[in-house]
């Protein structure tokens, strides 16, 4: 055997493990990786039917199961300036995240309170109909800086744009527990019924601390998550931002307008 | 090193822990014991990393140059843990995804690299397998009695079944919130090595 100690050796060794290791991690990533975009696209579906309440929250379903609920849910491109629906984008393959990352699709945001760095120019969302064609709910994606990162979720508003139906999240790093809560059924199940905007079409939805009457009495506020003031405040943010004129309040008001 | 092959596995059950006796591998034991559910497939993702980087230095041991072992422990290591969250993403995603980086955080497991550093370095293969079972088992067996105490104390349940019916769900239970931050883990460890320490005073450090 040659002499362990020798750096010729030592080079050789370190350049062998580096290619087995490189070529054992590699071809796992690249096997994998479909399995694994399925996995998050299903996952992601799953949040959308929790959000317009064809899920339960907790319940098993199968892949097919998803497809099937999704009859009656539109994904919708639309761009997030006008409002309109972009005929020609394609759902199947828009990736948000990375058109936000691009600087010839998104733009650079001054400081907000939902912290979003990029804003895309245009948005995938989810138009829900009902048998006869009318607009039932729409659910936007929605994302905004929580305690430890960016929570990423969905919310259902009825086709009066004001309406809450549901909110999820289907990816944040809260702790477990306390801001981790948000992923808690009774405490979404409070949102549902809550006003985003008062007459006035002034957004007025809170998390609030402590809690918060029924919806009917008290439409504008939300229970707080307890020991998870940051988090609480993030959703509001994010909701404040999503809601507002960098958001969706164009295709709010586009949506408002045919429904007139 | 004439230890009994039985001796290798159960050894770091109780009278050579690697958490309770060696205090290694607490980072994690704090992160991913909130829930049973996770802390399990922690455990199993750590013994099989354990037990293949073990395999992996104790076959190569003759052969790694001695002025870059670390290193070379560390890659064996690193390209382990990247493969075992790699198929988590893909078999188990619900599970990952509360995991998040804690898999990842294997890599920095004292255990891994101080048993392939302390114990597969100068054993061979069959013995640094049974050691790599033994200590995963180890820390198992801590792990999985933080996360009841924590599971069940911290949110009233199970394995995600409901065991005491907390107040937010309707029942009579009032969680104990701490339980749910990392500190109660600390609490829960100390007390664990207490308790193990009276059992068996051997292992009491001694002053001076």
């Amino acid at each position: 055997m040659a002499d362990r100690q020798a750096t010729g050796y030592t080079l050789l060794f370190a350049t062998a493990i580096c290619i087995v290791c490189g070529i054992l991690v590699s071809s796992f990533a690249v096997s994998l990786e479909d399995l694994q975009d399925e996995n998050a696209e299903l996952d992601k579906r799953k949040r959308v039917l929790e959000a317009v309440g064809l899920l339960q929250p907790g319940e098993r379903v199968t892949p097919e199961e998803v497809a099937d609920r999704f009859a009656p849910i539109d994904p919708v491109i639309i761009d997030l300036a006008t409002g309109e629906a972009q005929a020609d984008a394609a759902p199947a393959t828009f990736d948000q995240q990375r058109r936000a990352r691009n600087p010839s699709t998104s733009v650079e945001l001054p400081r907000n309170k939902a912290s979003v760095k990029r804003l895309p120019d245009q948005v995938l969302l989810y138009e829900v109909r009902g048998d006869d064609d009318e607009l039932e709910m729409v659910v936007l994606p929605i994302e905004g800086l929580g305690l430890w990162g960016t929570l990423y979720g969905f919310l259902a508003l009825d086709a009066d744009t004001t309406t809450v139906r549901g909110i999820t999240y289907y990816l944040h790093k809260e702790t477990p527990g306390l801001g981790g809560e948000v992923d808690n059924p009774r405490w979404k199940a409070r949102w549902t019924g809550r006003r985003a905007f008062d007459e006035d079409g002034e957004f007025q939805l809170a998390v609030i601390k402590g809690q918060a009457a029924g919806a009917e009495e008290d439409p504008y506020r939300v229970d707080g998550l307890s020991g998870a003031t940051i988090t609480s405040n993030g959703v509001t943010n994010m909701l404040d931002f999503w809601l507002g004129e960098r958001g969706f309040e164009a295709y709010l008001a586009r949506i408002r307008g045919e429904a007139n | 090193m004439a230890v009994k092959k039985s001796e290798a596995v159960l050894d770091p059950l109780w009278n050579n822990n690697p958490i309770a006796l060696q205090v290694l591998g607490i980072c994690s034991a704090l992160a991913v014991t909130t829930k049973m559910e996770t802390s399990l497939v922690m455990c199993v993702a750590v013994i099989c990393v354990l037990t293949l980087s073990n395999l992996t230095i104790s076959l190569l041991r003759h052969q790694i140059p001695n002025s870059i072992r670390i290193i070379v422990q560390l890659t064996v290591i690193a390209s382990l843990v990247i493969v075992t969250d790699q198929i988590l993403k893909a078999y188990v995603f619900e599970i990952s995804k509360q995991l998040s980086v804690f898999v990842g955080l294997i890599i920095t497991n004292c255990i891994i690299m101080g048993r392939a550093e302390a114990f597969a370095m100068q054993n061979p293969p069959s013995r640094a397998i049974l050691d790599g079972i033994g200590n995963g088992l180890g820390y198992s067996a801590i792990l999985m009695a933080t996360a009841v105490l924590r599971e069940l104390f911290g949110s009233g349940k199970l394995y995600g079944y409901s065991i005491l019916p907390t107040v937010s769900e309707g029942g009579w239970y009032l969680p104990n919130g701490l339980m749910l931050l990392s500190p109660a883990a600390f609490f829960i460890i100390g007390g664990l090595i207490w308790a193990l320490r009276v059992w068996k005073p051997a292992q009491v450090e001694m002053d001076g």
